[in-house]
């Protein structure tokens, strides 16, 4: 990310320029005060098309707002569509009465729980014994927090040290799991994957991993890999034995993607939950959620009580003045869609990925990682979701082994570049330590990735290895795109020279 | 609050419905909900779990659409700093991006926003600037906060010293989010107490006496959420200056500037707070504050990358790219960077001093007409600064900022000491009250520790705080005032005013774990910030 290697496109567009159009020189002095040039009303107002906007300092002068925000509007033209962004689990649309409703209080501040009394009321019917965030990250960090305080008490009142504690995770766990461990000071304990495992956290090896010092198991409803479930229940048996065995009680947080299987706390073992309203929550970005099982669990140290207006409120956050729209249109969610509707809409979810899955497998070029799409042997009824291995609805594949025998020169990755020339987001990456050498795309079928989505999709996929297969095909060419976006000039700027830091492993997948 | 206390609304209104027994249509999904929609659809949906059917989309709409409507109205909410007014041009922008994830927005908008603070705050040109955006300042508060406290550990590991025993100094002053970042990553808070000789805010002469060396930082706050009153960075860095060569100990400084950072910089540009202190390390703001935002955004800038512990950032391997992550958040909306973008091309810097300039005159009439009537007025940006007494009288522009004490544009006030030897049964929080009722929204609460027995009345300034709607807001501070000076007014009544509201109990913590240990009084200003 070093800049020298790099042309510096900035000196080259300032070298590119006419000479003329130096009167930007102005905006250089911050404090100086020039009389407003006769700003144009038109959105390419002829100011700014012949003066360049600045780039690293604010404007002496501001533009028209029409200016502004076609300015801004182009520029995110060349975001990918979200649409198409099946590497993202974040939910993408609503609908319009639900735009309405979050335009309608774009303004509002969820804290300011008294002014906005109702507002707060909805989020208390959202969940028991808990918070909204927003996003996992945020709740995923309380969960562990909380876990750590109550060993920590435990430790303090057996006199024993404090300062050492540690969590066990998969191996395949998403950054947030992690950052929680590396930002509170615990230490981090992967478990590794394998094959075996279904790409995920095997509980009889995470075993080997817990000792006095371990606040809690991470277990993940849904890994962000493959879509596989961890095992809970057998973890929690395990850790009952454990129990029994050497008197440590080690309690279970569950991160989990989808609010659909809220029996979560039927075992006992599972004192906290989260979960992202914005993705199968079907709300926009920005909304999380963390619950805990009882108030015991949650310890009195890290609430914080606002006296304000006359009234108390409790907070255990880590953001305080938040969007009230997310909430609300949570809410909507729940009352719109109601049980059946969430149902229906994660049915149809799986049915769309058990048909992609099923049409990946049968082109023998991919061979499909996650297991949604097969059958209890046992049962012959194919519309019932009872019958299939549960997961979320999440598709990895890669290269069958025909197929890389066949064609040794095709990378995998080449997938990701050309589909996205075609305006697909689908990311091609290593699977977690231990199967690393593993590369695996993946597809995350969502609310508005329908039936008619998926067979374009399968139809471009198709077509793209098709072309990879023919040897006389101009798309060999994309090797050199192999490495990415090329170089990221702009990106330079405010970002880490030497980051020093390494990929640890885990999961830094949007999420 | 406890429930036992009152009559449980709920089962109150459970008792009084007509139990007909209503048939449901199954259907299932969005597609088979009907378009058009009945009037009382919504009838009957449960509250505090997930109905078993929905109902259309718009009836949840007109159902959620009306219960908002009981929410106080932004505009009048005088107790937030946060900002509820953008352009419809702005509006449309964050309305095409509603669906757009902060991950997947191209880096451009937030890395030009970030050059630019950094750019405002002087930060030094040979530097490394590097930053973040936040959900808002608590958050940037905390990673502030949690980079002061890895570099401290791994300086005191490296001597071989105890490194579990941190502390962090602030004034009593302090937002709540200071506090929250000493508990929830085990760092002692030392509160230095404030008092009306200090102004209400950290006396840097005080703090030295709380710093050891298993202090990993101060924050010096940019304008108390209290009185609006900067705290003296410069100050506070000359001490510590003095502590150094004293005791060897180098003790960073993170200014809190969710509200000043955006003020300071337009009214004050002289004004020495931010990266021309050479001892700030960091700076955060709110953008959602004076950046002139919707809720939702917060910035964090250190001085140097090599002050962000690289333990704290992590990289992430995403469609061929790497992009390097530091907060506490990770999926998040777009839409706020991209309004913070919007602000800084539509105003400028220009656009950016005016609107401060204009705020802070308002300020400064509602100040005056306070202390020419009932109240003793805390803030002093209505005071003339010494440049202002020898120069105001020939100044050309009377609304330079420079020429009054500087401060954010807070009017904090409370009712003066004759007018309470005079009524002493009015009570102060009465005001709050009366004013409710009448739409407005100013909170009455007692000044921090060290002065807790004084309660303030307190009105932030926004850019939506007009001089017609501030002229009104001063008709009826009065009317209500002189309402109550008559003891036979009905406000007696609220005196016993506690609002009983049902609903926010239920799923409340009436009783929570026990941590075994004494519980910890949390002092901390937890005004929404």
């Amino acid at each position: 990310m070093a800049l020298s290697k790099h042309i510096n496109a900035d000196r080259l567009l300032q070298e590119a320029r006419d000479k003329k159009s130096k009167s930007h020189s102005h905006f250089s002095s911050l404090t100086q005060r020039e009389t407003p040039n006769s700003s144009s009303f038109h959105p390419y107002g002829s100011r700014y098309g012949t003066t360049s906007v600045p780039k690293y300092h604010i404007a002496s002068k501001g533009i028209d707002p029409d200016s502004a925000y076609q300015i801004i509007h182009d520029e995110l033209a060349l975001d990918g569509s979200p649409l198409l962004n099946l590497a993202s689990f974040v939910h993408t649309w609503m609908p319009s009465a639900a735009d309405k409703l979050m335009i309608e209080n774009m303004s509002k501040n969820l804290i300011d729980g008294d002014e906005y009394p109702a507002t707060q009321i909805i989020h208390n019917r959202c969940d028991a014994i808990g918070t909204a965030t927003t996003g996992s990250s945020e709740a995923i960090q309380l969960g562990g927090l909380a876990m750590k305080r109550i060993w920590q008490e435990k430790r303090k009142a057996a006199g024993k040290s404090i300062y050492e504690p540690n969590i066990i995770m998969g191996a395949n766990a998403q950054v947030a799991l992690e950052k929680f461990a590396r930002y509170f000071d615990v230490e981090c304990r992967l478990v590794p994957i394998s094959v075996e495992s279904k790409y995920r956290l095997d509980p009889k090896k995470a075993m080997e991993f817990v000792d006095e010092n371990t606040i809690g198991v991470f277990v993940i409803l849904g890994s962000t890999y493959t879509g596989h479930y961890e095992p809970v229940k057998e973890m929690s048996d395990l850790l009952d034995e454990y129990e029994a065995k050497t008197g440590h009680s080690v309690p279970i947080h569950r991160p989990c993607a989808t609010p659909k299987l809220l029996w979560d706390f039927k075992i006992p073992r599972v004192v906290s939950i989260n979960t992202s309203g914005h993705k199968f929550g079907l709300a926009y970005v920005g909304v999380g959620w963390v619950v805990w099982r009882d108030k015991q669990h949650l310890p009195k140290d890290l609430i914080f009580e606002l006296h304000y207006l006359g009234s108390v409120e409790y907070s255990f956050s880590l953001n305080f003045s938040r969007p009230a729209a997310p909430i609300i249109a949570q809410y909507f969610s729940l009352l719109h869609l109601g049980f059946e509707g969430y149902r229906s809409v994660a049915l149809n979810d799986l049915k769309n990925a058990r048909l992609l899955s099923r049409a990946l497998e049968n082109s023998k070029y991919y061979t499909v990682l996650s297991d949604i799409h097969r059958l209890d042997p046992a049962v012959v009824d194919e519309s019932d979701i009872e019958s299939y291995v549960p997961g979320l609805p999440v598709i990895a594949f890669r290269f069958s082994d025909d197929f890389q025998a066949q064609y040794p020169e095709i990378q995998q990755k080449w997938i990701q570049t050309l589909l996205r020339a075609r305006g697909w987001i689908v990311p091609n990456y290593e699977l977690a330590p231990a199967l690393e050498k593993v590369e695996i795309l993946r597809v995350v079928v969502r609310e508005n990735m329908s039936e008619v989505l998926i067979e374009r999709l399968v139809n471009d996929l198709m077509e793209i290895t098709e072309d990879l297969i023919s040897k006389d095909s101009s798309t060999h060419a994309l090797d050199i795109l192999g490495r990415g976006h090329g170089a990221k000039h702009e990106r330079a700027h405010g970002q880490l020279d030497d980051p020093g830091s390494t990929s640890s492993g885990t999961y830094a997948k949007t999420c | 609050m406890s429930l036992s206390r009152h009559i449980n609304a709920d089962e109150v209104i459970e008792k009084s419905k007509e139990h007909q027994h209503r048939k449901h249509t199954a259907s299932l999904g969005r597609q088979t909900v009907h378009q058009s929609w009945s009037r009382d659809d919504a009838a009957g949906v449960p509250k505090y779990t997930m109905p078993k059917v929905g109902i259309n989309s718009k009836a949840a709409y007109q159902l959620l659409h009306d219960e908002t409507a009981l929410d106080g109205n932004p505009l009048l909410n005088l107790a937030s700093f946060v900002h509820t007014w953008m352009p419809e041009e702005a509006n449309k922008l964050i309305i095409e991006n509603m669906n757009k994830n902060q991950v997947d927005l191209d880096e451009y908008p937030a890395a030009t926003i970030i050059h630019s603070l950094a750019d405002l705050w002087k930060a030094p040109k040979e530097g490394k600037v590097i930053g973040t955006s936040t959900a808002g300042s608590s958050e940037a508060i905390m990673l502030g906060g949690l980079a002061m406290k890895k570099r401290w550990q791994e300086a005191r590991k490296a001597a071989g010293k105890d490194h579990y025993h941190p502390n962090i100094v602030f004034g009593s002053n302090a937002q709540v989010a200071l506090e929250k970042f000493a508990r929830y990553w085990d760092v002692e808070a030392r509160l230095v107490p404030v008092n009306a000789s200090t102004n209400y805010v950290m006396n840097p002469h005080d703090a030295i006496e709380y710093i050891d060396e298993n202090t990993i930082g101060v924050m010096v706050i940019l304008g108390s959420t209290y009185t609006g009153h900067f705290e003296d960075v410069q100050l506070m860095s000359d001490l510590l200056d003095k502590l150094q060569e004293r005791t060897g100990l180098d003790i960073p400084i993170h200014v809190d500037g969710a509200s000043g950072a955006f003020i300071a910089p337009f009214a004050y540009p002289d004004y020495k707070w931010a990266f021309d202190v050479p001892r700030v390390v960091s700076i955060n703001t709110s953008g959602h504050k004076f950046g002139l935002v919707y809720a939702g955004l917060g910035w964090i800038l250190w001085r140097d990358e090599s002050l962000l512990h690289k333990d704290l950032i992590f990289e992430l391997h995403y469609l061929g790219s790497v992009e390097y992550s530091f907060t506490l958040n990770f999926s998040k909306p777009a839409s706020p960077i991209i309004a913070q973008m919007f602000n800084f091309l539509n105003l400028g810097f220009d656009g950016y001093r005016r609107i401060a300039m204009k705020d802070l005159r308002n300020a400064r009439m509602l100040s005056r007409a306070l202390e020419a009537t009932y109240f003793t007025v805390m803030s002093n940006i209505h005071k003339l600064s010494a440049r202002g007494q020898a120069e105001l009288a020939t100044a050309e522009d009377t609304d330079e900022p420079e020429l009054y004490e500087r401060g954010l544009p807070v009017v904090s006030f409370r009712l003066s000491d004759k007018f309470a030897a005079e009524f002493p049964h009015v009570q102060q929080a009465w005001i709050q009250s009366m004013l409710r009722t009448k739409g407005w929204i100013v909170p009455n609460y007692n000044a921090p520790e060290g002065e807790t027995d004084t309660q303030i009345l307190r009105v932030v300034v926004r850019e939506t705080l007009s001089e017609d709607l501030l002229e009104r807001l001063i008709v009826d501070i009065l009317e209500i005032t002189e309402g109550l000076m008559d003891s036979s007014t009905a406000a007696m009544l609220l005196q016993n005013q506690t609002l009983h509201q049902p609903d926010k109990e239920h799923g409340r913590p009436d009783n929570f774990g026990s941590t075994g240990q004494e519980e910890k009084q949390q002092v901390g200003f937890s005004r929404p910030c």
